[in-house]
């Protein structure tokens, strides 16, 4: 790997450094592979999920034959066939505030390729307390993000000049839950999430190789002149229809470490000790309770019951409507179920509210103004509650005559307790 | 006699990213004629530009999503000119023909 400004002197110091690569999935795969391949003496990574054939389609560094594996042992397994030479380290659980700093203590630079913002806060905390450069990508669905964090490192509270922001200077507080995706796990596109863990393994082999993962109290070894780059957070989007591109990469100007920074500002009060023994709660911190409905029991019947009553003939006459997207709707739906997909749903309905439309028109032709029964179904039996309320709000139930339900569960339980084969992608 | 009523705007555009732009129209670039003045008179800030988004380009009731309580929802980053908008003022900052503001949803997946 001999490339201008990567001597012998760069690659030495990548085969005396040690590096933290925590999550072994779509960022974590292919960001050790390059990691690996450079010749990074000492690789540890932590991960306590196991290998499913789900996540075969971006997890690169897993097989169909290690299904079932630790990931972090699939991984190393697949390392090692690319490179013997590094010293592997598998940590085989989550990382967790009690192990986070005596894990990350043993290394030079830590890799966030996690998949939630509790973790990724704690992480970011435990590298300010200890000093250690953090490299951090996410993605979902179609856009990707990158940004260097904490580099070079500097002790907490440092604020003379200029000094790295932390992942809490950039991102001060986490969305709320509800912000998320709704109604189940966002997909991913394997070579969107491909490309930022690439990118991340770029950056840590450039901090590393450079020797800016040196702290600069470090007196046994002072590192070379250091500036501080301009903080920067690369997005990437990947687009199947758009009018700005089909891709698009954008670097954004973030700004450096700050003084009231919760982690590593003026007066901050963070400190290991606190965080072992639970302080901050990271989970409190990104959970603010939800505000989405619960319906009481008698307005949902479990997709088992839905099932046998159907069997049993009781409901010819009913309307089964599925608010999922058309995407998964495509792959798969209950026999006789009509797309009605969520968004479009509230839009309908917001637009009935607006401009006075007729309320049946929320439903396709036909089916707002019947009286049999509707029961709704979506991906995981969140959308659905919502649905059954905003129906009733609307009063397709006929001031209580007509039967609105929804199906608890959605079509997770529907492949859980009626049909295994359903492709619940 | 409609030139006499007719608001100055300015003309910019705006970017919606990681998720964001499902809120408007599954589109993630937006030009838009923002009028130059509030009604208090004061020029169009971007405290003003996501009240006039949320009321004039939001097409999925779902405001939440984007704001709480009055102010951007946490976990949405805005930049101004493909800077951190703290760099340039916050929902202080005026707004000048051209600009580019992007939302970005922070991503947690992986
Ligand atoms: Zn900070």
């Amino acid at each position: 790997m001999i490339v201008p400004g990567m001597g012998k002197e760069g690659q030495l110091r990548l085969i005396n450094s040690r590096v933290l690569i925590i999550g072994a999935g779509g960022l974590g795969c292919p960001a050790a592979q390059y990691v690996a391949g450079a010749g990074v003496g000492t690789i540890g990574i932590v991960d306590g999920d196991v290998v499913e054939t789900s996540n075969l389609h971006r997890q690169v560094g897993h097989a169909t034959s290690r299904i079932g594996m630790k990931k972090v042992d699939s991984l190393i397994t697949h390392l090692r066939g690319l490179n013997p030479l590094p010293t592997y380290i598998p940590h085989p659980f989550h990382l967790t505030p009690q192990n986070a700093a005596d894990i990350i203590s043993q290394y030079d630079l830590v890799m966030d390729c996690t998949d939630n913002p509790a973790t990724r806060y704690l992480i970011s905390d435990i590298c300010v307390l200890l000093c250690k450069p953090l490299v951090s990508a996410a993605s979902v669905q179609k856009s990707g993000q990158l940004i260097v964090l904490n580099c070079p490192p500097t002790p907490q509270g440092a604020l003379d000049g200029k000094h790295a922001p932390c992942y809490r200077c950039c991102f001060r507080k986490p969305p709320p839950p509800s912000s998320m995706v709704s109604c189940g796990e966002a997909g991913i596109m394997g070579p969107v999430v491909g490309m930022m863990g690439v990118a991340q393994a770029g950056e840590a082999i450039k901090i590393l190789a450079s020797a800016l993962h040196i702290p600069p109290d470090d007196s046994a070894s002072p590192p070379p002149e250091r500036n501080l780059h301009q903080p920067t957070l690369l997005i990437y989007t990947y687009d199947l229809d758009s009018a700005v591109g089909p891709y698009s990469f954008r670097a954004l100007k973030m700004g450096g470490r700050k003084k009231n920074c919760f982690a590593c500002g003026e007066n901050s009060t963070l400190t290991l000790e606190g965080i072992k023994a639970g302080n901050p709660n990271y989970e409190q911190f990104c959970s603010v309770p939800t505000a989405r409905c619960t319906l009481p029991p008698e307005g949902r019947i479990t997709a088992a019951a839905y099932h046998a009553a159907r069997e049993r003939g009781e409901l010819t006459e009913h309307i089964l409507i599925d608010t999922r997207d058309s995407e998964h709707f495509s792959f798969g739906s209950i026999e006789g179920a009509v797309n009605v997909p969520f968004g479009k749903l509230l839009m309908k309905a917001a637009a009935i509210k607006r401009d006075g439309t007729p309320a049946s028109e929320v439903l396709p032709p036909g089916l707002g103004e019947a009286d049999a029964p509707i029961f709704v179904v979506c991906r995981r039996g969140l959308d659905s509650q919502e649905t059954v309320e905003k129906l009733k709000e609307l009063g397709l139930d006929h001031g209580g005559e007509r039967r609105i339900m929804d199906i608890a569960g959605g079509m997770k339980a529907w492949k859980e307790e009626v049909d295994p084969s359903f492709p619940y992608i | 006699m409609s030139d006499a009523t007719e608001v100055a705007t300015i003309p910019i555009t705006v970017d919606f990213s990681g998720g964001l732009e499902m809120l408007f129209d599954n589109q993630r670039r937006h030009s838009v004629a923002l009028p130059a003045a509030q009604t208090s008179g004061k020029p169009a800030n971007i405290a003003f530009l996501i009240d006039y988004l949320c009321k004039n380009l939001m097409k999925d009731p779902r405001s939440d999503l984007f704001v709480l309580d009055g102010h951007i929802r946490p976990g949405i980053l805005v930049l101004i000119n493909d800077a951190d908008w703290e760099l340039e003022g916050e929902e202080a900052y005026e707004i000048q023909p051209r600009d580019n503001i992007l939302f970005v949803s922070t991503l947690h997946g992986g």
